[in-house]
């Protein structure tokens, strides 16, 4: 072999290791559920939405709009009284529809008297992530044909008529049904931006701690092993569960520190985008109590934690300074997961084996924690919170267990094997 | 009294026998000399009375204490000195003796770090930070540290490792000063002056297994060597 192939093939068994593998296998796999969940969303964007529709006015314009209603959308309760309307939620609720449109009787006269005429909507509101809005944007759609032909027939039948009210003849009055809340005056679009301005910026500080005080625990577990302390302090009259529990806290500390400096950043960031929003989710009676950011304060304590002593577990891998920069890559990711997730769903209308998936990240819980409280959900957060409690714990006996076994010192014997079967293995 | 007490020692690595089933033991004050060709697994017997390794078979008692049982009392008499050991670059070498010493009760510190201070004999370079320490500088904090807790067994791999000859002097002299103090000392040493000026008695251990153990008078006469560099050559091979 020549010397720039044997220099070559020494090169990638040293670069082509599990440590740099499964980091991109993981985002491989990763992005490609992103994918499969985005074209899901976009298949079900093309469906007709389900919805239920009381027309007291059987006029020609209210009749454009009925038609336009059935031919895009799949009635599943249909009336005539606006004394139906809570029989008509419960029945588009119970079958999975998106909202109830009620257009008055007087909906027609007030269009020919040159007043808009009222579209009443009250939207049912399943989750308040991204793409819970899909099936309220598929109804906002229709409204928008309804309008624009309703202005057609103005502009048709008389090109006199006042201009204003041709472009927009017709106004929404919407009520927005969302977890036990009645929300007056709300879209579903309106929910989900109020509320996921108040919901983002925990999952940011979340990843911004787990990057910053992991990669302190990864690298200081790494330096004693790099720098040859950890063999003395181990011979030192000191317990193991106060050396792992030492390093943790140190690690949680300055991490906090460094996420309260981000964080008073990032309040001010996002300060900006609520005061040209002009609407406040307390107006509607939507806020969090001391309680709440008590409770929000120990799911992001506690999850530090557990974050923290996963990250020391996978420290006792890390042979150097060098490969510790590796393993918090897949910390990292797991982060990441949740994050995305909580963003573009709410955990209550995902299928049941991703909220199980969602659930047993701990790193989902503290994200989920201030929108889960904005609507009284407390059982989802002190779930949590013990959820996590017990993740934290058992990942400590863990590492306290791996502290007091050969494997810091001398690496396991099955990783040992694992290295015989490398991916290539020169061979005289 | 008996210091160290092991017995038919045995340590696994996965398949490998590293250690297959070694015997001996060390009086109190005593300081005994491990010695044996590289991978003959005297490091591995030494991170086991230091209590790093968990054992496999056979038993090791030190002051009376069970390794397997009561490392934990273990680790507040004993101390370890790596033959690879390093320091805490970004601790000044008084931090650094300050921050083990810490470890045995807040009463004993100034007086530890004290006496690490002097055995270090570093003189004011001692509150320079450790990564500006050369190698021997380095050593002599090491062995500072190891010392100055004034431990009833010093664990000592490779001791004047890395020093230079007036160095490594100076360090045994305070090795036998120490162990004159009533410290029980095992060391492991290449160098075989080394073992012959400081070990009252030795073990020759090779492929895991004692092959030889005595005073080094005894050995040499029972060999016919001049030294105990010929004893360990005729032994091993």
């Amino acid at each position: 072999m020549s010397a720039l192939g044997n220099i070559i093939k020494k090169e990638i068994k040293e670069l082509l290791t599990p440590a740099t593998v499964i980091p991109i296998l993981f985002v491989a796999i990763i992005f490609g559920s992103m994918g499969t969940f985005i074209e899901d969303i976009q298949e079900e964007s093309l469906e007709k939405p389900i919805i239920g529709l009381i027309s007291e006015d059987n006029s020609s314009f209210s009749l454009i709009a009925s038609d336009i209603i059935y031919e895009n959308a799949e009635i599943v309760y249909n009336s005539t009284d606006k004394k139906d309307k809570l029989e008509g939620l419960e029945s588009v609720k119970k079958q999975e529809g998106v909202a109830l449109i009620l257009i008055p009787e007087d909906f027609t006269d007030k269009i020919e008297g040159e007043k808009p005429g009222e579209i009443q909507i009250y939207w049912i509101m399943k989750g308040a992530g991204i793409t819970d809005a899909i099936s309220s944007d598929a109804v906002q759609r229709l409204i928008y044909i309804i309008n624009r032909n309703i202005s057609y027939e103005l502009i048709q039948v008389d090109n006199s008529s006042n201009a204003t009210l041709a472009l927009n003849p017709t106004i929404r009055n919407e009520t927005t049904y969302f977890k036990n809340k009645e929300l007056h005056g709300l879209s579903p679009g309106d929910v989900i931006g109020l509320v996921s301005s108040q919901s983002t910026l925990i999952p940011i500080v979340m990843m911004m701690i787990i990057i910053m005080a992991g990669s302190m625990v990864i690298s200081s577990m790494a330096l004693e092993k790099e720098n040859k302390t950890l063999e003395t302090l181990l011979t030192l009259p000191v317990k193991r569960s106060s050396i792992v529990t030492g390093k943790i806290v140190a690690s949680a500390l300055i991490g906090l520190l460094l996420s309260v400096i981000y964080m008073i950043g990032m309040s001010y960031y996002f300060q900006g985008f609520q005061m040209t929003g002009g609407l406040s989710l307390a107006d509607y009676g939507l806020s969090l109590s001391s309680f709440d950011l008590v409770l929000i304060g120990i799911s992001l304590f506690i999850t530090l934690i557990a974050a923290l002593s996963i990250c020391m577990l996978l420290g006792t891998f890390a042979k150097n300074y060098k490969s510790a920069q590796t393993l918090t890559f897949p910390v990292t990711m797991f982060a990441l997961i949740p994050m995305f997730i909580t963003m573009f769903a709410d955990f209550d209308t995902l299928p049941l084996a991703i909220k199980g998936i969602v659930f047993a990240i701990p790193f989902s819980h503290p994200m989920m924690a201030s929108r889960a409280l904005l609507f009284n959900d407390y059982g989802l957060v002190i779930a949590g919170i013990i959820y996590v409690s017990l993740f934290a714990i058992v990942s400590i006996s863990i590492v306290v267990w791996i502290f007091k076994t050969d494997r810091l010192l001398t690496g396991s014997t099955r990783k040992k094997i694992f290295n015989k079967m490398s991916l290539f293995k020169i061979r005289k | 009294m008996v210091g160290v007490e092991v017995k038919n020692l045995k340590k696994n690595y996965g398949s490998v026998e590293a250690l297959k089933g070694i015997s001996f033991s060390i009086k109190n004050g005593e300081i005994f000399g491990l010695i044996g060709p590289n991978g003959a697994g005297k490091t591995t017997a030494l991170r086991i009375i230091s209590t790093l390794l968990q054992i496999n078979a056979g038993s090791v008692k030190i002051m009376g204490f069970d390794v397997k049982k009561q490392p934990g009392e273990i680790r507040k008499f004993i101390s370890y000195l790596p033959e690879d050991a390093g320091a805490y670059k970004n601790l000044t070498g008084r931090g650094y003796l300050t921050f083990i010493a810490n470890f045995f009760g807040e009463q004993k510190t100034k007086d530890m770090v004290d006496k690490g201070i002097e055995i270090a004999d570093l003189d004011e370079r001692i509150d320079d930070r450790v990564d500006t320490y050369s190698k021997g500088m380095k050593r002599r904090l090491l062995v500072g540290r190891a010392l100055m807790t004034n431990p009833d067994l010093a664990i000592l791999d490779e001791p004047t490792s890395g020093l230079d000859v007036i160095n490594a002097q100076e360090i045994r002299k305070i090795i036998k000063n120490t162990a004159k103090n009533g410290t029980t000392v095992l060391l492991s040493s290449h160098n075989m002056l080394e073992v012959e000026y400081l070990c009252e008695r030795i073990a020759l251990i090779a492929d895991g297994v004692v092959i030889e153990e005595g005073k080094p008078k005894t050995l040499m006469d029972k060999y016919n060597a001049k030294n105990i560099e010929e004893v360990f050559t005729k032994v091993v091979q």
